[in-house]
């Protein structure tokens, strides 16, 4: 089935929504551009190699893959992949991608950025990415600081934290990303660690099979304006990283999601919720499916000249 | 403006054009009449120019449709009105000095009781509340008076009364059959009720015989061609005037096996629009000035990353919430100029109805080719007014959507220095590495740099795009004197008062041309040749004169020309320009006095 956009007479196999496996392997090399920009030591590289892992995986045509990204060190992420990329404005990059997602159903929409993007100005974007159900896997690299501009106060920042906005200690009771997902209605939500690439690997894999709107905060963290901030769950620093049992956690009971986002940090880690609903693609194509059906082969110039004549 | 008809014992009288105002409340329907008045003179080959004004409460409150019939061209929707019909005493006390001098007024005579008897003015008093009740009966109160005034103006002005009851049929026939019944009854009551001794009239002949004649308001017009010039998908958020647009792309565009979303704001629906438009659609989004304003980074990112896009601004009166039911033109230089840095973008502007359909084409075009953002400036007044024109030919005008995925060689730079940007959007496969989108300064390849040689590079190929399209634009033809006492220069929906102002001030012996520009921004090159020939310059538009004394349009012209005979006619009352205000303002400038 060709893209909804298109005439039929000018589909091309490219947009078949059933992609053929790629031609050539996808490998980390293939998938290596830019150098990252990131200084060393940064929780980021080692989402960027799971990344990479995991499209070495999954195998998906090099040319389907989409990397989107608003602004913020994370955001830079689109430079150092080897695919289609777009690195858009500051808090914008989930409407962006969504105007990919509905309008080219045969591509794979990624999107990365921090916590300042995802929660602070792009907040509301986030509600209502995850409310309408949109096909992409959204991946929120959260260090609680602004790093690109330099150690200011981030919307998941601890109180009591020292930043340059808050010279005495953040005074402000962070958002909780695990409970603030569930409450608008994303339909599958993780919560990963930069330092533990298995579980990052697995975590990616599963949110990108997702039907949805899938989204994982990834701990990643800024060794220049926070370090130490996930010490306590980092194992090698002494700290306890526990992953959810699903046995005894239901993903979809989203109550027990909500007390499983109630425990103090560390906290745990993995799939919080995943429930399958409807995504807006669907839907809006089932809306087009169901009012072409009714119009027959009526060529769309056709339909226009139609409409003018009610007009008369 | 139409002359008044005269009263006279004879029982026709052969008219040439008519303005008819209802004036009433909000709720009692008279835009749904005004409008049916309008589709029928479009199918009858009269021409029509509509004009409402709708308070912004959300129900009642005092408000008019103006309807103008012609047998020729009618270019305004009339100072004056010929005809008065008022349903309340405040819209007889609000509206009974804009009748001409002999002029008509209808009166519901159960609400109307005090009358002024002046110049000439004939008043009919007629029941239409109680007229109404006794016709449809029972429980319908005064619904339906509406139509009975309808019924009664087709009397009057003897129009077609089955044209009348085909569009009433289509009009109510959706709905219960009672309703349509109690339709006719109130229309037939109106038809048939004895409003005296006095003339009625027959339009003649119009002028448009033999061609397909639509009408309709400029939003759903202008939603036609953004189909017609291959949009399928787009974003916005409701606000007024521009809503109806979204509301018409979202109910047409599944037709079209497109999508057209509701965002949850200003700035996710120009971003999910630059995000279509990334994927390789002609993508649309649009607001009025204060979702104009919230739009503006991501249209600097779009010059920028030189994405295509359109982007339609239907005008209200500013500034903040201002006057959202309300007439202006304010926001040209927030087109122009609106967003951080210098970011090239193109500005046009529909001139009335008609053209809402041809410029949304040339919007696509010239988005596709210049691979920026396109804004439309269009204005309350051509968002709600109906007018009638001859049907866009679709074998002509009529732009198949397409997606370019073709493989792209391993020398593809989306920024190419020495050609234009042609995006390979996701999905086409590259034999090299894949290019980004970005809103950071960069390189050919999409990289960013910092480098101070390459900004000044791309600012220049930014820039270039529009020098490039200046130079191919055609001056716009002067109507009336090529050379004499004054060029009039207009845009936007004054249009049509432009030349009538031209027609009435060259009748009085003046040497006076108008000129309507249609590409704001960049304006055609070499634009002085237009006014070499005339003493003085007077740039007509509804925004304010500002400190300097010049408004928006002429603040640009005399930038661009540094020429002091330009001046400026500008008023910011939220309503249309009358003819008189633009013939007297002309007055003043040819007298030195302005």
């Amino acid at each position: 089935m060709s893209s909804p956009t298109l005439d039929t007479s000018s589909a091309t196999p490219a947009t078949a929504l059933v992609t053929p496996p790629a031609e050539e392997k996808l490998t980390k090399k293939i998938l290596t551009a830019d150098h990252p920009t990131w200084c060393p030591g940064c929780g980021d590289f080692a989402v960027l190699a799971a990344f990479y892992k995991v499209l070495e995986k999954l195998q998906y045509p090099h040319e389907k893959i989409v990397c989107v990204a608003g602004i913020g060190c994370s955001s830079r992420f689109p430079y150092f992949m080897n695919t289609h990329g777009i690195h858009f404005i500051h808090g914008r990059a989930l409407p962006l991608a969504t105007g990919v997602s509905l309008s080219r159903p045969d591509v794979h929409v990624f999107v990365f950025g921090g916590d300042g993007d995802g929660f602070s100005i792009g907040g509301n974007h986030l509600n209502h990415a995850a409310r309408k159900n949109i096909k992409l896997t959204y991946v929120i690299m959260d260090n609680y600081v602004y790093g690109l501009t330099k150690k200011q106060t981030s919307p998941t920042s601890p109180i009591g934290f020292k930043s340059k906005t808050d010279p005495t200690g953040s005074i402000d009771r962070p958002i909780n990303p695990m409970k603030q997902l569930l409450a608008s209605g994303a339909t599958f939500i993780a919560r990963t660690h930069a330092a533990q690439v298995k579980h990052m690997v697995d975590t990616f894999e599963r949110a990108i099979k997702h039907d949805g709107f899938s989204v994982v905060e990834c701990l990643s963290e800024c060794v220049m304006f926070y370090e130490g901030s996930f010490d306590d769950s980092t194992p090698r620093k002494g700290g306890t990283y526990e992953i959810i049992d699903e046995a005894q956690h239901d993903v979809k009971d989203d109550v027990a999601a909500f007390q499983l986002a109630d425990l103090p940090s560390p906290g745990k880690f993995g799939v919080f919720y995943e429930v399958q609903r409807p995504t807006k693609n669907a839907l809006e194509q089932k809306w087009i499916d169901e009012t072409q059906a009714k119009l027959g082969d009526t060529p769309q110039r056709e339909l226009l000249r139609k409409r003018f004549e009610t007009m008369r | 403006m139409s002359t008044a008809p005269a009263l006279s014992p004879s029982s026709v009288k052969a008219l040439r054009n008519a303005v008819i105002r209802l004036a009433g409340n909000s709720q009692d329907g008279i835009q749904s009449i005004g409008g049916i008045l309008a589709r029928l003179a479009g199918r009858t080959q009269q021409d029509v120019m509509t004009y409402m004004t709708i308070p912004s409460t959300i129900s009642g409150g005092p408000s008019i449709f103006q309807v103008h019939l012609g047998s020729g061209e009618v270019l305004h929707p009339g100072d004056d009105s010929d005809v008065l019909v008022a349903f309340y005493q405040h819209s007889y006390d609000s509206h009974i000095s804009a009748v001409a001098d002999g002029g008509i007024c209808f009166y519901d005579s159960g609400e109307v009781t005090e009358l002024k008897h002046e110049r000439g003015i004939h008043h009919i008093g007629v029941p239409f509340t109680s007229a109404t009740v006794e016709a449809v009966g029972g429980s319908a109160r005064d619904r339906g008076k509406n139509i009975f005034v309808l019924g009664m103006l087709c009397a009057v002005f003897r129009l077609d009364k089955d044209k009348v009851a085909g569009i009433l049929a289509r009009q109510f026939g959706k709905k219960d059959e009672s309703v349509l019944r109690n339709a006719m009854l109130a229309f037939d009551a109106g038809f048939a009720y004895p409003v005296g001794d006095i003339t009625t009239f027959h339009f003649e002949e119009g002028e448009h015989k033999d061609e397909h004649r639509i009408s309709s308001d400029g939003n759903t017009v202008m939603a036609m061609g953004l189909i017609a010039a291959g949009v399928r998908y787009g974003s916005a958020y409701p606000i007024t005037p521009w809503s109806s647009i979204m509301e018409t792309l979202r109910t047409e565009l599944p037709r079209y096996g497109g999508i057209y979303v509701q965002a949850e704001d200003e700035l996710a629906a120009v971003s999910m629009t630059i995000g279509a438009a990334f994927a390789g659609h002609l993508a649309v989004t649009g607001s009025a000035g204060p979702g104009l304003s919230l739009k503006m980074e991501a249209l600097s990112y779009a010059s920028m990353a030189e994405i295509p896009l359109i982007v339609i601004n239907v005008q209200r009166g500013g500034p903040s919430t201002g006057m959202p039911t309300s007439i202006e033109q304010s926001d040209l230089m927030q087109a122009i100029y609106g967003s951080h840095g210098d970011c090239p973008r193109i500005v046009l502007a529909p001139q009335d109805v008609e053209d809402c359909f041809y410029i949304a084409l040339e919007a696509g075009r010239l988005a596709r080719e210049y691979s920026c953002p396109v804004i439309i400036l269009s204005d309350q007044a051509l968002s709600s007014r109906i007018e009638a024109f001859t049907e866009p030919d679709l074998t002509k005008h009529w732009i198949e959507p397409t997606l370019d995925l073709s493989d792209r060689g391993a020398d593809f730079k989306p920024y190419p220095l020495d050609a234009m940007t042609r995006h390979a959007p996701p999905g086409t496969k590259i034999n090299g590495k894949y290019p980004h989108v970005t809103g950071l300064e960069h390189d050919e390849w999409g990289h960013p740099s910092g480098n101070a040689k390459m900004h000044q590079k791309m600012t220049d190929k930014r820039r270039n795009k529009l020098v490039d399209l200046s130079k191919k634009l055609p001056l716009p033809e002067i109507y009336g004197d090529q050379e004499g006492d004054l060029l009039l220069i207009s845009w936007g929906s004054n249009y049509g008062q432009m030349k009538e102002s031209v027609n009435r001030l060259r009748a009085e012996g003046h040497k006076v041309g108008a000129a309507h520009l249609r590409h704001i921004h960049p304006m055609p090159a070499g634009l002085d040749r237009l006014w070499a020939g005339f003493k003085k310059v007077a740039v007509v538009e509804l925004n304010d004169v500002g400190v300097y004394g010049y408004g928006q349009l002429a603040m640009m012209i005399r930038a661009a020309y540094a020429d002091p005979k330009i001046q400026s006619i500008c008023k910011t009352d939220g309503l249309t320009f009358r003819i008189r205000e633009i013939v007297t303002g002309s007055e003043k400038i040819m007298r030195g006095d302005a």
